[in-house]
């Protein structure tokens, strides 16, 4: 199905947010995400199911003021 | 030293982590100014990312993550809560974004935002402006630290209303306050702690400096300086001269 990360279609075939971020190369990354502008606590990935559509921001430590 | 939230900082600069020419010309800047908090932010990462986490922690400080570039409370919220996840700290640096052009505090999004975050655990560092009915219904949110602004972020133009930072000193003896913004020279760092507050945070100035450790170390000079000029209770200034050598026993040569 194709979702949205990081304002990116892309196409993924996993059903769920941990799964997804596997799929998508991030592994073990420290990372925040949220599904639909909604968070999603890390231990809640596996638990999260996706849906073709679903809008996904995956958000990393930067440099801030 | 600055105590926020039960926790001592070891000194009063706070110190951005963005717009410097390399890693190593900011780990240069931390260490040689000893900067007692480091800035940081979230944003999209491609697959691979992390060299920076491991920068940040080898400055081995607290880090205070921010909620730059949100312009609503639910942005705010949403970000403040997968910062906590990420960095792993309670601290936020609340950013509610009312214009973009000045970048001004969006006074009503920012307590709101400052409520329901406190009432989530959070230790919310709101950036504000000088108004203290504002500050006021900040610290009735949650808030036991304020972070009024000196001048919009980025300008470097120093304390733009000195006399509205003073009243709201003034006004919340108490409350840990932190100059937060818009400094751009040691001197301005020196009258914040002249004037009683407790901490500066900047970046700019220190970054975009030719040499941003340099700098860093001025700044912290600086603050150094003006928290020692505070304790000390400066004299009043007067209008009319008044001489400093005694006139008694001054010699009639005429």
């Amino acid at each position: 199905m194709k979702i949205t990360v990081n304002g990116t279609v892309q196409e993924v075939s996993a059903q769920t947010l941990d799964a997804a971020l596997a799929e998508l190369g991030y592994g073990d990354a420290r990372v925040a995400t949220a599904l639909n502008a909604n968070f999603v606590p890390a231990a809640m990935r596996a638990s999260q199911s996706l849906e073709a559509g679903d809008q996904l921001e995956i958000l990393a430590p930067k440099q801030g003021g | 030293m600055p105590v926020f939230y039960e926790t001592e900082i070891a000194s009063p600069l706070m110190l951005g982590t963005a717009l410097y020419p390399s890693p190593d010309v900011l780990a240069d800047a931390f260490r040689r100014s000893g900067a007692g908090v480091a800035t940081v932010s979230l944003r999209r990462e491609s697959a691979g990312g992390g060299d920076f986490w491991e920068l940040i922690r080898e400055l081995d400080i607290p880090v205070l993550p921010n909620t730059a570039g949100c312009h609503s409370v639910r942005e705010a919220v949403t970000t403040a809560h997968m910062a906590r996840e990420v960095f792993d700290t309670d601290w936020i640096k609340l950013e509610v974004i009312g214009h973009a052009d000045t970048l001004q505090p969006d006074p009503f999004g920012l307590v709101e935002a400052a409520r329901i975050l406190s009432e989530d655990g959070f230790r919310v560092f709101p950036y504000t402006t000088e108004d203290g009915v504002l500050a006021g219904k900040l610290l009735d949110a949650g808030c036991e630290v304020l972070m009024p602004w000196g001048a919009p972020i980025g300008t470097g133009r120093g304390l733009m209303n000195p006399y509205g930072l003073r009243t709201l000193r003034a006004q919340f003896p108490e409350v840990p306050m932190v100059v937060d913004a818009g400094l751009g020279l040691p001197s301005h760092a020196a009258q914040v702690m002249e004037m009683g507050f407790d901490a500066v945070l900047l970046n700019t100035a220190v970054a975009q400096a030719g040499d941003p450790a340099a700098m860093a170390e001025g700044f912290a000079l600086a603050l150094r300086a003006g928290k020692l000029a505070y304790d000390a209770d400066p004299m009043e200034p007067r209008d009319m001269a008044q001489p400093s050598t005694p006139l008694m026993g001054l010699a009639v040569l005429e």
